[in-house]
């Protein structure tokens, strides 16, 4: 499966500049997050102050470089640029004595959430923070995710306590087109510095969450297929003046420039999605797929990857037929998929993607492709495998470092490195 | 043919119903906690009759004849879990007409053949308080139910007292949830919700004095009132509130009206009560708590602390876990004992939290919630440490009865899901199913 949404897209640089008075600033955000039995503050005095990037020597008990096999006492460097300089053995790896040393039992890819809402739904879950759904209209691929990101929103924060240093957030499944989705690390105080993909897909739900309220349209299924068709075959004919941005993102669509992130839950929407793909030569990652495994040889032999549900989402409506071993069963036709956090309406505001691969590696899923499955593998379907997803020189120095096995529910994560800075040593 | 299977049936059924009543089954070679005593390492349970007849060291419990023995190959025994707060079975309590409705019963809308029953049997839970739900400040009466199989009525899930009378608590609301700005007769305001429910218990008050004052007199009895009778058996201490209270405040003004009144009561979900746990602890109530992945949802919650078990505990507070189903899910409900572990709750607390804590809560201390002799056979059996998520639940056995067999496939998919898991339940016919043979218990 080639991975999809690379190349094309414009990388918007992250790198933080970095300000002592910012970093106060979320020293205070931490405190106000952290209060409890287990509560660890930043230490803003371990931090060097005066250089753009850190310098950064984790050595861990057991490395998951998610590339090759398991390094035991190892190293990783992370440079000046934030950017992985070496992994290796302690014996392989030498650690400059201008480098901060950072220990750990087991040390892991920064994990990626291949698909959530935070940045956009507020953990408040009032109306004034909620900005994943715009119910005006059944159908706005032009609604951009970046315009609604609040990088300091509470729950980034506080997945990245849990080592979640990259996620694919966006417009929720809630509406046939609900808008664009993007991606960013889970760090930075303005949409500018946190994201990485400005626009990685366009959100399409089918299926009764895609139905819309009130009578209008789409009420039914074969209405959601219907707009659908007739939106791609008018943006086929665009050329683009005068400029309309519905037709301008069908277009990418076409072009096969931005995949379509189809949420299909019952077996019938996934199949819809992969017809509809077909018909137009399409890219599409399909979401959700609670019934995906009554259609296993389909989904493969389309090709096409998979977001799949939380492993815990709850098991009701479009949902009733899910199975936690999902997970393991899509491995096991060799298909490609990721975890996701998902989309939450209400408590818990966002799942955590540790505890949903942990769940599925407790069903069948081996740890390895558990891990794989919210590191390289979502890094894949993401288009973005030769920067994050696994500890290799080169890629970004996005660290997750645990206290025992990650999926244990009693291991703590005991800090997070997005790009060579340590952004979290809160001990969850 | 036919009549051959109908015999072999029969001759099977009544076998089992042999082996299910009259002889003792004897689980060996388990390591078993449990929860009041240290954890045995190699331990025998023996059931017989729905009771637990012994427990305890293999080397001091007596194996008699003519038992049934069964080796559990190191795995480990304890007992069933206790969920203080759900709401499986697709029950129902007040309606809108008014905010405190103590008449209303979840008993008269249990579904028994709820797929989510089943869910619950998957995740280990054996007795639940089944409740409704939290947009009233009293939205009626609690049922408290054993999840034995073969249900056809509500009754065969109930629990007795020992007058006869079937066990259950009130449900009641504060906070956000039950405030409905412009709702008719609803409350607007905390202090609002609070006067509301002053004023009812006022007027259960005054309903009380006029039972005590007409004494044997039947004539002087004040007329039958169904919300007032409830409410004076909360006065009189026999019907536990069971209270959704989430901020710090609201939990307060809980301990506030618990003084007042003098009813009995126990706090749920308390998100916020580890800013307030020496309060709590001194007012002696006991926190059934949720665990969540994450804070917010709700205005509430955004201060959803993971210690707030291990930091109510540490203060003295009894404290018990729920799922609140379907917040969290019943299959899922032994990771609660592990996420608060992770945040520094003692693993024998975080235990108890779930068996003992909660039958306490239910006033069925005595009956369940540890594996000790005289109780209920109510227990289950796990492929390894209760605390870890690779741990399955393998068994759940109510009153000396199997209830979940992971290792039966229709069982299996219910523990993982699956194409029908849906689906509302079908009867089994098993060896316990008294019901399908003229209803002998």
């Amino acid at each position: 499966m080639k991975a999809v949404a690379s190349g094309q897209l414009s990388v918007v640089s992250h790198f933080l500049r970095l300000y002592a008075s910012r970093l106060f600033v979320l020293a205070g955000i931490f405190s106000l997050t952290a209060i409890g039995a287990f509560a660890q503050v930043i230490d803003t005095s371990k931090l060097v102050f005066g250089e753009p990037y850190f310098r950064v020597a984790i050595k861990g008990e057991t490395i998951w470089t998610m590339a090759g096999d398991n390094i035991k006492n190892g190293v990783v460097l992370i440079g000046a640029g934030g950017k992985i300089e070496a992994v290796g053995t302690a014996e392989q790896v030498k650690i400059p004595a201008n480098y901060r040393v950072i220990t750990a039992k087991v040390v892991t890819p920064g994990l990626i959430d291949a698909h959530s809402v935070i940045g956009l739904n507020g953990y408040l879950n009032q109306p004034n923070d909620q900005m994943a759904l715009d119910t005006s209209s059944s159908i706005q691929p032009e609604l951009r995710a970046i315009d609604s990101y609040n990088a300091e929103e509470f729950l980034i924060g506080w997945v990245r306590q849990f080592g979640v240093t990259t996620v694919h957030t966006g417009h929720q499944p809630s509406a046939l087109v609900s808008g664009q989705t993007m991606i960013a690390k889970t760090f930075g105080q303005t949409v500018d510095e946190a994201t990485i993909v400005p626009t990685a897909m366009i959100a399409v739900t089918l299926g009764e969450s895609g139905i819309a309220p009130g009578g209008k349209a789409p009420g039914t299924r074969a209405k959601q297929i219907a707009m659908l068709r007739n939106e791609l075959i008018k943006a086929g004919n665009y050329k683009g003046e005068p400029r309309d941005l519905k037709s301008e993102m069908w277009k990418k669509v076409l072009d096969r420039e931005i995949p379509l992130l189809v949420t299909a839950q019952r077996s019938m929407d996934i199949i819809n999605a992969i017809r509809l793909a077909k018909e137009f030569n399409i890219k599409i990652v399909l979401d959700g797929v609670a019934e995906a495994h009554m259609v296993l040889n389909e989904i493969k032999q389309s090709g096409f990857p998979v977001i799949i549900h939380p492993t815990m989402a709850r098991a009701g409506g479009e949902t009733e037929n899910m199975s936690m071993e999902t997970a393991a069963k899509l491995k096991q036709a060799g298909i490609l998929f990721a975890l996701q956090s998902g989309y939450e309406g209400y408590v818990p505001k966002t799942r955590i993607v540790l505890f949903e691969a942990a769940l599925a590696a407790a069903n069948g899923l081996a740890t390895r492709d558990a891990l794989a499955s919210i590191t390289i593998d979502a890094a894949k379907i993401l288009g973005l495998d030769n920067r994050i997803g696994s500890l290799e020189k080169g890629k970004d120095g996005d660290i997750a470092m645990y206290d025992g096995d990650p999926f244990e529910y009693t291991t703590h994560c005991t800090g997070t490195i997005i790009d060579g800075r340590v952004v979290s040593e809160t001990i969850r | 043919m036919k009549k051959y299977i109908y015999a072999l049936v029969f001759v099977f059924l009544f076998a089992c119903s042999i082996i299910g009543q009259e002889k003792a089954i004897a689980f060996i070679n388990a390591r078993i906690i449990p929860i009041v005593g240290e954890p045995i390492e190699q331990g025998v349970l023996i059931v017989q009759n729905g009771k637990i007849i012994a427990v305890g060291d293999a080397r001091t419990v007596r194996l008699m004849a003519n038992l049934e023995t069964i080796d559990m190959q190191g795995k480990i025994i304890m007992p069933g879990l206790i969920d203080s707060h759900s709401h499986i079975g697709e029950g129902s309590g007040a309606d809108g007409s008014s905010p405190i409705q103590p008449d209303v019963r979840l008993l008269d809308s249990l579904n028994v053949r709820a797929a989510s029953l089943q869910r619950a049997q998957a995740g280990g839970i054996t007795t639940v308080n089944v409740m409704p739900g939290s947009g009233h400040l009293d939205s009626g009466q609690t049922l408290y139910i054993k999840l034995r199989d073969g249900a056809v009525k509500v009754d065969d899930l109930l629990i007795y007292d020992k007058a006869g009378n079937y066990m259950g608590g009130i449900k009641f609301a504060n906070g956000t949830n039950s405030i409905r700005p412009g709702g008719g007769n609803f409350p607007g305001t905390r202090s609002k919700s609070a006067a509301l429910v002053r004023e009812q218990f006022i007027k259960a008050q005054e309903y009380k004095a006029k039972i005590v004052k007409a004494g044997d007199d039947k004539t002087k009895m004040p007329a039958r009132d169904l919300a007032m009778e409830a409410l004076v058996e909360v006065l009189d201490r026999k019907r536990v509130v069971h209270f959704h209270t989430h901020r710090h405040d609201d939990i307060l003004t809980v301990l506030r009206l618990q003084k007042e009144f003098g009813f009995r009561v126990v706090l749920h979900h308390v998100s916020e009560g580890w800013k307030v746990a020496e309060e709590i602890a001194a007012a002696k109530v006991p926190a059934s708590i949720i665990m969540i992945d994450s804070p917010g949802g709700k205005l509430e919650t955004v201060d959803l602390n993971y210690a707030n078990g291990a930091i109510l505990d540490k203060a003295g507070v009894l404290v018990g876990f729920h799922t609140d189903d379907y917040i969290t899910d019943s299959r899922l409900f032994l990771r609660s004992a592990g996420l608060a572990v992770r945040a520094g709750m003692p693993r024998d607390k975080a235990l108890f939290a779930m068996t003992m804590a909660g039958a306490t809560m239910l006033d069925l201390q005595d009956r369940i919630g540890s594996l000790e002799t005289g109780k209920d056979a109510d227990f289950i059996i796990l492929s390894g440490d209760p605390l870890s998520v690779y741990t399955h639940v393998l068994q759940t056995w109510v009153d000396g009865k199997k209830v979940f067999d992971r290792a039966n496939p229709s069982d299996y998919l219910i523990a993982t899901g699956g194409y029908g898991v849906g689906a509302d339940k079908y009867i089994h016919i098993d060896c316990f199913d008294d019901d399908l043979f003229g209803g002998q218990k």
